[in-house]
């Protein structure tokens, strides 16, 4: 069975020259370094090495901290130590991380938290009423009144019931059930604990979960961490990535015979590739699930962030209940939100939430037992959630300035996402889609025949290679495609388009520099 | 067939009251049995008063001719609820309660017809058979019950007490404790920069605020760490141990943040779990042990090992009995760590030097890799006791084992004198850990992104706390002793109440923050559990929240030597509360012991 799997990842996106083969590598070297220096350790070996630990963990690849951004890392210590570069500063365009590119955090949000973490200022005249209204709120909800205090597993009451509230305003009025809502330590922990419930079986009945091709690689990693069977489905590149169901329909069925595909994943908008899915396609998504019998994962972490004029978010839920009782009273769901993205990008507190839809009540169950061995996510972390859910409504004081600052973020965001859309087109032997949500650009690169041979040499994939090469050449840090899987013999970068505006234009002025240059250099 | 009345060990029978909550079963339902989802919203404050009654429809379900075994499940609770409005389950006969179901179940499936409902995908069948084994009794159904009365109080339904009082856990802030000043004005700062401006804080936890964030993205809590955690906290946190351990070095590289000690346990864990069959790891854990170990190695699938502490030597920790588990384990599993509690939890004793000693000799000999959960390590009350760390003995051992013995230590925030649960800030030292293994774990753990800032920033107050000639100082100190010697003090109290009642006997809590007394339940109490398919500690426990509204959690949950009956209760309730709790409590075993007798 783990040969299957071994077989399905590798045969759908190139693993063999996985970007932690390199780092695995230098540090069996730097190991045997070390037994040399200290030959008395060589008779005893280590408990747990590389060989002996668990071989899921080690099948784990992350590609978005990946070595890339390791050697990035290396290069900002020799910069600060003085070693000359051609260049002055490593730009980490690899991660979403909105504040760590100067993103000022919204102020309504960070004087809320403040008050609830030190309550002696809820008589400080410097904050605004409706700041402190919420903070009040917030901690009458919480144990001894308390951030310090865990919560209920599934998260503190009151916020659970504002989630609630905010989806149901959202979806137009769709109800929302705050018993469905659940809490959560940034989406990737509600993602992999739901996945987590759903792995099961052995050999052929072993589950298998679909995602997209390219995906955001804390899916993969989680599948080979659980040991399930990976099922790409591949988006349509020339197609504005977009989602074809026929391709679903393709994956499915190779799929089924070697494994039990019990899961659909899908994020939209999309993450690397940035596409926002039409009502149209998400409805066929559903009834592709309900036919199938597939449990639904929506990863809707960018739902905020959609640019293109002509595109909407429409929630999976909201599409979901509008098909009529047949699809809103059987398809499983589970979808997710985040505090790290949209126009708070607040990823250091580790918030966010899932709701569940047609959960077997047994299986709720479960999935309390489940998160209550990790206690509960942290309460500074639901609290900057319950501000992301329930802002500052027109005709409170705070209301004005918030919304300022938020459209000037989002409106920074989508002239972001034009201008490097714009700016890759013009780079012959770079193909750039629309960038219609998310914060990425997920460029298809063309690498010369010699660049792919040199590459090989190296024991690199060919984009891994280009992007080291960038890197070092320029101080800009992108994720090479294969870290997010590609179709064979296609390349790509992952870069976020949240560095400042003008830091932004001379990264792609650079990128393209470096892009001629490498393909002259190739040729 | 009963997956719950199968699984064996201390903890089987929390899983079978797991299972009278909704979607707690361990049952498997009948192929035949769907599901119905009608009963779900139904579900209202009134079900679990009908608690015996659902207990007496499962224990007649086990008798196969009457209906197939598990066929009920998913009823009992439906039932119990139907119950309720019928006018109580006491005056429901058992025929009439099943036909009852029987027929609730055609009228579901004839629904369920109608609407074109499907089976779930997910279901208790289909789910990963290794989560449905967790069990977790510090959060388990006494504290879901727990919950359900304090709604029910809130509603103005009518106790025989006003208000329940959750000593289940420790979570000090919760039961009152005030947090620390300092840590919470440089958090503040920290989350509202503008802050720094305001004379209401004081200089040094200013500078400490502008030096955090100096270290953090774009200056900003708001960014990711990197997720080994921030590098400037590492350091502070290798610093603290050198302190601590009387200059033994610290690396800040084998430092690594976590999201509370348990999200480090976990991953620790995950590391070290591999092979097949005969060759799966074992894992030795204490018995009695802080649930989070069980619950973390059946979700591994890995088989757990127990070596029982000795209650009659105060808890004590012997390595003839951990060379027992050892030898026994081995003939169906490889055992490859050993973890250790210090100071205790639930048991509260604090390991002398000579006995840590030797567990790493043990370990060295027997090639376990060792987990150190020293997360009470600031919460030591006895007299002659004293807390030392496994890394200081580890290396004042010498070779061979200073040099090789593999080892974890764990630490969090939420235990100490800052009761900080809520923040979700650890940290895991590694001690020999081998170079590619490290960066595996790196890996693992960058997946996640990173443990929350907020955390990792008390976490570095924790660590790091402000030095003589700072101004917030004296302030600082004095509430942390007074924390301390407020605990010391209600530990003592414990001791002494629980020693004054016949039928409890204590073992002194020389740190830590629970008591975890061995009481006698009479033989009519514990058959009276049985026919109720409670493990009799359970069966006590829930007896004691419905008349008195304290919550503490069975022993049956930590694991227990068999025929031995506990509970583990937090002594944190304010000293106000603790007295008269602790007389209440007393008082309700006696007459329990009455009743049974």
């Amino acid at each position: 069975m783990q040969r299957a799997a071994a077989l399905v990842r590798r045969g759908c996106c190139p693993r063999t020259l996985g970007p932690w083969g390199r780092s695995q590598s230098s540090a069996a070297a730097e190991a045997s370094a070390v037994l040399k220096v200290r030959p008395e350790r060589s008779r005893r070996e280590r408990i747990l090495t590389l060989e002996s630990m668990n071989p899921q963990v080690k099948a784990v690849e992350y590609a978005v901290r990946g070595p890339i951004v390791l050697k990035a890392g290396e290069i900002e210590l020799e910069l600060q130590r003085g070693i000359k570069k051609p260049f002055t500063e490593v730009i980490r365009a690899n991660i979403g991380d909105a504040q760590a590119m100067g993103q000022q955090p919204i102020t309504f949000l960070r004087q809320v938290m403040a008050l609830c973490t030190y309550p002696n200022l809820l008589d400080s005249p410097s904050f605004p009423e409706d700041a402190k209204k919420r903070a009040r709120r917030i901690l009458q909800a919480c144990g001894g009144n308390s951030l310090g205090s865990y919560s209920a597993s599934q998260g503190v009451n009151c916020i659970r019931e504002d989630v609630a509230a905010y989806i149901t305003r959202r979806d137009g009025g769709v109800p929302a059930d705050p018993d469905n809502i659940y809490l959560t330590t940034g989406a990737s922990d509600g993602i992999s604990t739901i996945l987590k419930i759903l792995v099961s079986g052995g050999g052929k009945s072993r589950t298998g979960v679909m995602i997209p091709i390219p995906q955001y690689p804390l899916y993969s990693a989680v599948i080979s961490e659980l040991d399930a069977i990976q099922v790409n489905y591949y988006l349509d590149e020339d197609n504005c990535w977009a989602l074809n169901v026929n391709e679903l329909r393709r994956a499915v069925q190779q799929a089924k015979e070697h494994c039990n595909p019990k899961v659909l994943c899908i994020i939209n908008p999309g993450n690397p590739t940035g596409q926002v899915q039409s009502r149209k396609c998400i409805e066929d998504v559903i009834h592709f699930a309900w036919e199938e019998k597939l449990f639904l994962l929506a990863d809707e972490v960018y739902q905020d962030n959609v640019y293109s004029p002509d595109c909407k978010f429409h929630s999976f839920k909201k599409v979901l209940y509008e098909m009529g009782p047949e699809y809103s009273s059987n398809v499983e769901l589970a979808s997710f939100h985040s505090t790290s993205k949209g126009y708070m990008g607040e990823c250091g507190y580790r918030g966010g939430y899932m709701e569940v839809i047609n959960l077997h009540p047994e299986i709720k169950g479960q999935l309390v037992k489940l998160l209550s061995v990790r206690l509960c996510p942290p309460v500074s972390g639901q609290a900057a959630m319950d501000i992301v859910v329930n802002p500052p409504v027109p005709g409170e004081e705070s209301f004005e300035q918030f919304s300022r600052e938020k459209e000037s973020v989002l409106g920074n965001l989508a002239k972001k996402a034009k201008l490097t859309e714009d700016m890759f087109s013009q780079v012959p032997g770079i193909h750039c889609n629309p960038l219609m949500g998310a914060m990425y650009a997920f460029p298809r690169i063309f690498i010369p025949a010699k660049a792919v041979e040199a590459a090989q040499a190296r024991k690199m994939a060919p984009d891994m290679f280009y992007c080291m090469k960038l890197l070092e050449e320029t101080g800009i840090c992108v994720v090479p495609g294969s870290g997010f899987g590609q179709r064979e013999g296609t390349y790509h970068f992952r870069m976020t388009i949240l560095p400042p505006v003008e830091k932004l234009k001379t990264v792609l002025q650079k990128v393209k520099d470096f892009h001629i240059k490498f393909l002259e250099e190739y040729a | 067939m009963w997956a719950g009345a199968a699984a064996q060990g201390p903890l089987a029978t929390t899983a079978a009251t797991w299972a009278l909550l909704p979607g707690g079963g361990q049952r498997q339902a009948p192929p035949e049995a769907g599901p119905i989802s009608a009963c779900a919203p139904a579900w209202g404050p009134e079900r679990p008063a009908l608690w015996e009654a659902a207990v007496a429809v499962e224990q007649e379900a086990r008798a196969p001719r009457f209906l197939r075994p598990g066929s009920v499940t998913q009823e009992t609770g439906l039932l119990c609820w139907r119950g309720a409005k019928m006018g109580g389950p006491r005056g429901l006969g058992l025929g009439r309660a099943l036909l009852g179901v029987m027929a609730l179940r055609a009228v579901e499936h004839s629904q369920e017809a109608a609407n074109g409902l499907k089976e779930k995908v997910l279901t208790l069948d289909s789910m990963n058979p290794c989560v449905r084994r967790v069990e977790y009794a510090v959060r388990g159904p006494i504290v879901q019950r727990a919950l359900e009365l304090e709604q029910e109080l809130r509603q103005g339904v009518k106790k025989p007490f006003t208000e329940v009082i959750r000593a289940n856990i420790g979570d000090a802030q919760a039961m009152g404790q005030i947090p620390i000043t300092f840590p919470r004005q440089v958090l503040a700062l920290c989350v509202h920069p503008d802050l720094l401006n305001s004379p209401d804080f004081p200089d040094d936890a200013k500078r400490r605020a502008e030096r955090i964030l100096q270290a953090c993205g774009g200056h900003s809590l708001g960014a990711y760490s990197i997720s080994a955690g921030v590098q400037m906290i590492r350091e502070d946190v290798a610093r603290y141990i050198e302190r601590r351990d009387g200059g033994i070095p610290a690396d800040p590289n084998n430092i690594f943040l976590s999201t509370g000690a348990s999200d480090a346990i976990v991953t620790v864990l995950k590391l070290l779990v591999t092979g097949e069959g005969r060759t799966r790891t074992g894992v030795l854990i204490p018995t009695p042990q802080y649930p989070l170990y069980s619950a973390a190695l059946a979700e591994f699938n890995a088989v757990q090992v127990d070596y029982y502490l000795d209650e009659e030597r105060a808890w004590a920790l012997d390595v003839a009995e951990l060379r027992r588990a050892l030898r026994q384990a081995r003939d169906h599993c490889r055992p490859r760590a050993l973890c250790v509690i210090n100071p205790g939890n639930p048991t509260g004793q604090v390991q002398t030097r000579a006995c840590i000693e030797d567990v790493i000799r043990f370990a060295f000999e027997e090639r376990l890799f060792l987990l150190a959960d020293e997360v009470y390590q600031d919460n030591v009350y006895a007299e002659g006791s004293q807390f030392h760390s496994f890394k200081k003995v580890l290396t004042e051992m010498g070779p061979p084992y200073a040099a090789r013995q593999e080892l974890a230590s764990f630490h969090s925030i939420s235990k100490g004198f800052m009761g900080e649960c809520g923040f979700r800030g650890g940290y895991v030292e590694v001690v020999n850990m081998d170079a590619a293994v490290k960066q595996q774990m790196q890996k693992l753990r960058s997946v996640r992104l990173c443990p929350p800032t907020p955390g990792q920033v008390l976490l570095d107050v924790a660590v790091s706390p402000p030095a003589p000639s700072d101004p917030s100082f004296a302030q600082f100190q004095a509430e942390r002793r007074a924390v301390l010697a407020e605990l010391a003090a209600k530990a003592k109290l414990t001791e002494q109440v629980f020693n004054e009642a016949p039928g409890i006997r204590c073992n002194p809590v020389q740190g830590a923050m629970y008591s975890f007394p061995r009481m006698e339940l009479p033989p009519r109490a514990v058959q009276r559990a049985q026919e109720l398919g409670l493990a009799p500690d359970m069966f006590f426990c829930l007896r004691l929240l419905e008349e008195t509204g304290i919550c503490v959690v069975p022993g049956s949950g930590f694991g227990q030597r068999e025929g031995t009956y506990h509970f583990r209760m937090t002594i944190l309730p304010p000293m106000e509360k603790l007295r008269p709790l602790l007389e209440k409590l007393s008082q309700f075993h006696a007459k329990f012991t009455c009743e049974y007798s």
